[in-house]
């Protein structure tokens, strides 16, 4: 029992980093309709940001926050810069561009950091005045500050004016337009916000996946299927998505005869699933079309 | 100088010309109605107002030029326009629907307010706040969208085709409540409709619109009286 229960909370710690993802993901499939497969790679590179100024000396929250902050930034940029020129172009140039990104930034961090394997320090004490048998400290700290995240996010569309505002521009453009909302500013409002909440997810990851710019490649595809699993118009499904993906693969790992091998194939086999059989998601809306 | 001024104005969806270099202006505080049959050029004519698609002439408001606008920053200048099919944020409660109406806006107790006041010119809207948009009827969409473009304390009103698809009684109803506003507020109105008779009973002055350019304008009595639009567009 106590194997289970283990199992369960460092799923739902590892979890609540492909909630992350997988809600950085949603953010901006659901103002664009694509999802962005460079999302991974921005947030390894947000976590060599935190890894500089580590190496500044700067004490390990304070790295976090400036990593964060710098990510948002960056995010808007690139929506300026890299997103919005082909925005009306065929979706096939998006997806080229967004593969791009992805290539560009895991080079360029490579060059950069190079490629070897560097630890990374838990933003997290080794004690937090108590001890348990079933989760570590590390793990107990994720789920805490991802659950204070996903709460800040939360509160964010859901009582403020700007965030009002994203929602509005995201799903009726045109409208949103006749209100006075600046539709452009808030889809590179999104970007940043997809890029700060990816960059937690590359900081928390960072200690239990060792930083090195391929670093992200597995936790973005669990994160895709958290995405998915949850629902791609579901921000709070994408959330859900990733815990029971975290929960779902450590289970496989154990539980499954040879599973420890086949965690990513577990993670494959969802998405082609899912789309399969239910593309909408658990908590997706399907949309219909009228013709 | 007219309130609004709109000076050899024409359209363009890609290849194809929807306005053929028209002009129109309205006085301040007054209601101005186009009319003309389905692809006379109605919607493009309040689309090429608030930047919504590519034009070339004139377009001045307050004497500004308003061409190289962005719509956000024609919405900023007081201009309100209730689109074709309403354009509601269906998944958004009545409630935040008015919010994001005045968007533009910092006053927060003015806006609480104003919401209010729509209630009280609708107060089926009232009933309906917490309710998302999407599930209400045509005509509470309609009421809504109206209420949405009030939230802006627009200095001009573009309505287009605030009939379209309601039922008789209901099109009543909405246009009570247009002529309600009118005289309490004093907003300046442009609206496009099909149905002639009952924009020709609020408006002050009407132009006809047919292919893209103006064949006649004048005050709405004049118009109702001649005997081509009795018969193209009045049906008696």
């Amino acid at each position: 029992m106590d194997l289970f229960l283990q199992l369960v909370l460092a799923g739902l710690a590892i979890g609540s980093i492909y909630s992350c993802v997988a809600l950085a993901v949603v953010m901006i499939y659901q103002a664009t309709d694509h999802f962005n497969f460079a999302q991974g790679e921005m947030a390894m590179f947000s976590t060599f940001i935190a890894w500089t100024f580590l190496g500044m000396g700067l004490p390990v929250w304070l790295a976090f926050i400036l990593a964060v902050a710098v990510s948002f930034g960056a995010g808007v940029l690139i929506e300026r810069t890299i997103v919005k020129p082909v925005e009306n172009a065929p979706v096939f140039n998006q997806i080229i561009v967004f593969i791009g990104l992805l290539v560009i930034l895991n080079n360029v961090a490579g060059w950069i950091w190079e490629f070897t394997i560097k630890p990374f320090p838990s933003l997290f004490p080794d004690d937090f005045g108590f001890k348990s048998s079933l989760i570590g400290p590390h793990h107990m700290g994720v789920i805490g500050l991802t659950l204070c995240v996903l709460l800040l996010v939360f509160c964010f569309f859901r009582f403020t004016r700007v965030g009002l505002a994203m929602k509005a521009a995201a799903a009726n453009p045109d409208s949103a337009k006749l209100v006075g909302i600046s539709v452009g500013w808030m889809l590179a409002l999104g970007w940043g916000l997809a890029a700060a909440i990816g960059a937690v997810g590359g900081i928390l990851v960072a200690p239990i996946v060792y930083l090195e710019p391929n670093m992200m490649s597995g936790v973005l595809l669990y994160g895709f299927a958290g995405a998915l699993l949850g629902g791609a118009s579901s921000p709070g499904g994408a959330v859900i998505g990733g815990l029971v993906v975290g929960v779902l693969e450590n289970m496989v790992g154990q539980y499954v005869p040879g599973g420890s091998e086949l965690k990513l194939t577990f993670a494959l086999v969802l998405i082609v699933g899912v789309l399969l059989f239910k593309p909408a998601g658990l908590f997706g809306r399907v949309v219909v079309k009228r013709v | 100088m007219a309130f609004l001024e709109v000076k050899g104005l024409t359209a363009f969806y890609r290849q194809t010309q929807a306005l053929y270099g028209i002009d129109f202006e309205l006085e301040e505080g007054s209601i101005t109605t186009i009319l003309g049959a389905n692809g006379a050029g109605k919607t493009t004519s309040l689309r090429s107002i608030c930047r919504m698609v590519r034009t070339e002439g004139e377009v001045r408001f307050d004497g500004q030029d308003i061409t190289g606008m962005a719509t956000d920053k024609v919405v900023q200048l007081g201009i309100a326009h209730v689109p074709e099919g309403r354009g509601t944020f269906v998944r958004q409660s009545v409630e935040e629907n008015l919010q994001l109406g005045g968007y533009t806006r910092k006053d927060k107790a003015e806006i609480l307010a104003d919401i209010e006041r729509v209630y009280d010119y609708f107060p089926r809207l009232r009933e309906r706040q917490k309710q998302q948009a999407g599930t209400l009827s045509g005509g509470e969409q309609q009421m809504l969208a109206i209420g949405r473009a009030l939230m802006l304390r627009p200095r001009l009103m573009l309505l287009d085709e605030p009939s379209f698809g309601l039922a008789p009684l209901i099109v009543q109803e909405i246009y009570g409540i247009m002529r309600q506003i009118r005289e309490k507020e004093g907003t300046t109105m442009l609206l496009v409709e099909q149905n002639a008779n009952i924009a020709l009973n609020l408006a002050d002055h009407a132009y006809l619109l047919e292919t893209g350019t103006v064949v006649m304008s004048g005050e709405s009595s004049v118009i109702r009286d001649d005997e081509n639009v009795r018969k193209s567009y009045l049906g008696y």
